[in-house]
């Protein structure tokens, strides 16, 4: 049993905004929907799957009569929660219910407003008395990454600046990107010190904003007008300290998720033609690019060198909206936004500038939580078909 | 700077009830399985390498050496080292560098436990041995 070519991404929408203090969370997952659907050219009556994460204001059913979803039809719900890779998660589930008759239009939304006002804090588990004290946020918990992965290989705050510089060169033709200015590596290195060896051009930008996707059968798909772009291959994977053994920083959940996916769809990184990855920080996407198998462990610091990420200059173009580092990071999960702008790609629809020729392939990596902690990962492999 | 930052008490639970009275005890208590042997923290009930409940409460020498840091610059409490340290008995765990120059923290750094009061049990931190 596999899901590879059984679901197809028919409709997709970015909501332009990355500041909506005028705007309801609620309002903004409509927005999207309401975007995605009619991209796809179907109708809110053609919903029979809803996918949603712990972005959605009480959670999946108060958003499922919020958008009016059709109820006598809606036969497949799921909220798995994974941060905010919950969204590339979301797809393959959509697949895997697709494939097996479950559903055959499937809605995912993610909306929300962390620009406008204080996100809620995040959930602990049964770790909280032993570390809630030590106050991990994002920037330390990445922060703690990015120290170790200096400490063994040698990587660089310089090789970590390429990343960002990469991005923005790319946000730059973005006319709804938060950052378009093209930066240099030594505009990284003099920002701000954040929390060390992270500066604050190492970050991701915070924006209130959200975006939707349709899912759907080949059939369906194929009866639309859009580009056909379907899931060939999904791996998702989970990763945390687990009791202390052998603790490595420098890894993430990639190096199962990636596989996973690869083998699914018969397809290596070597004929990946773009690549959208998770940029939460820089480290962020170094740390990705080894785990999937772009380059070996401990590399990533020579590999992102260079514009090596540069749509057009580089050998691997990434993030090609600007990503979540320069463009949109909306309610502080990236998944969402790596998808579409992987479909883009394959659609020919991504910005002439920074369009892939040829783009047949493409690779949607996320991670969820947080990586120096406790996190999750998953890897959809797309093919224009 | 130090003196003033003020931690919420453990809540606890009856899995991690003993841990905070040996702490009440200035003693630092892992986890170690007597079916695989292996040690483990924080503290659980079932040893998550084996899956046997034969897990029992071991002092640990509080020694420990830093396996990677971070020092959080950003912060409405002041700056901060978060780091992992990892213990002479084998598990690694999070925590802060404390009572020192934070910027002389370095990874490879031999580290002490150290006890800092809340309205409850104390909680374990790391300073410089």
């Amino acid at each position: 049993m596999t899901i590879k070519g059984k679901a197809y991404i028919a409709g997709i929408y970015e909501h332009p905004t990355r500041h909506a203090p005028d705007k309801s969370t609620a309002q903004l997952h409509a927005e999207v929907a309401k975007g995605a659907i009619e991209d796809a050219g179907l109708t809110k009556d053609d919903i029979d799957g809803y996918f949603c994460a712990g972005d959605a204001p009480g959670g999946l059913w108060p958003m499922v009569d919020y958008l009016g979803l059709n109820t006598k039809k809606l036969r497949h719900i799921d909220s798995t929660e994974t941060g905010g890779c919950s969204y590339l998660i979301h797809l393959g589930h959509a697949a895997e219910a697709i494939a097996a008759g479950k559903c055959s239009v499937a809605l995912v939304t993610l909306a929300g407003k962390p620009r406008t006002g204080p996100m809620p804090p995040r959930a602990s588990g049964a770790e909280a008395d032993f570390e809630l004290a030590y106050g991990a946020t994002t920037h330390n918990a990445y922060g703690m990454c990015a120290m170790r992965h200096m400490h063994d290989y040698g990587t660089t705050s310089e090789q970590l600046a390429w990343i960002k510089v990469a991005a923005s060169h790319h946000a730059q033709y973005n006319p709804h990107a938060m950052l378009k200015e093209v930066v240099t590596v030594e505009d990284v290195l003099n920002s701000p010190m954040i929390s060390d060896p992270l500066h604050r051009m190492d970050c991701c930008v915070v924006t209130d904003g959200g975006g939707a996707m349709i899912v759907t059968t080949p059939e369906i798909a194929k009866s639309l007008k859009k580009p056909l772009v379907r899931l060939i291959g999904h791996g998702e994977a989970a990763k945390g300290p687990r009791g202390g053994k052998d603790l490595d920083l420098t890894y993430s959940a990639g190096v199962w998720s990636g596989p996973r996916a690869f083998e699914e769809a018969g397809v290596t990184p070597k004929d990946i033609k773009y690549a959208s990855i998770y940029d939460s920080f820089t480290i962020t996407v170094l740390m990705q690019l080894e785990d999937l198998g772009f380059c070996k462990k401990g590399e990533g610091g020579k590999f992102v060198a260079d514009g090596n990420l540069i749509s057009g200059v580089g050998k691997l173009p990434f993030n090609t909206d600007g990503g979540g580092l320069c463009s949109n990071h909306p309610v502080n999960r990236g998944g969402m936004t790596k998808i579409l702008e992987a479909v883009r790609q394959l659609r020919g629809e991504a910005h002439p500038k920074v369009q892939v020729k040829n783009c047949d392939l493409a690779i949607a990596h996320g991670t969820g939580g947080l990586l120096g902690v406790r996190h999750a990962a998953s890897t959809c492999i797309l093919e224009r078909a | 700077m130090s003196e003033a930052k003020k931690y919420n008490a453990p809540v606890t639970n009856p899995e991690s009830a003993p841990f905070w009275e040996a702490a009440e005890a200035g003693k630092f208590m892992i986890k170690r399985c007597t079916t695989c042997g292996e040690a483990h923290y924080f503290p659980r009930a079932i040893c998550p390498f084996c899956f046997s409940d034969k897990t029992v409460w071991e002092e640990s020498s509080g020694e420990a050496t830093v396996y990677t840091y971070s020092l959080m610059r950003k912060s409405p409490t002041g700056p901060y080292a978060i780091a992992y340290v990892t213990l002479k008995e084998g598990p690694s765990l999070q925590t802060n560098i404390v009572d020192c120059d934070l910027e002389t923290v370095k990874i490879g750094q031999k580290v002490k436990v150290v006890w800092k009061p809340t309205d409850g049990a104390p909680l374990p931190f790391f300073t410089p041995a």
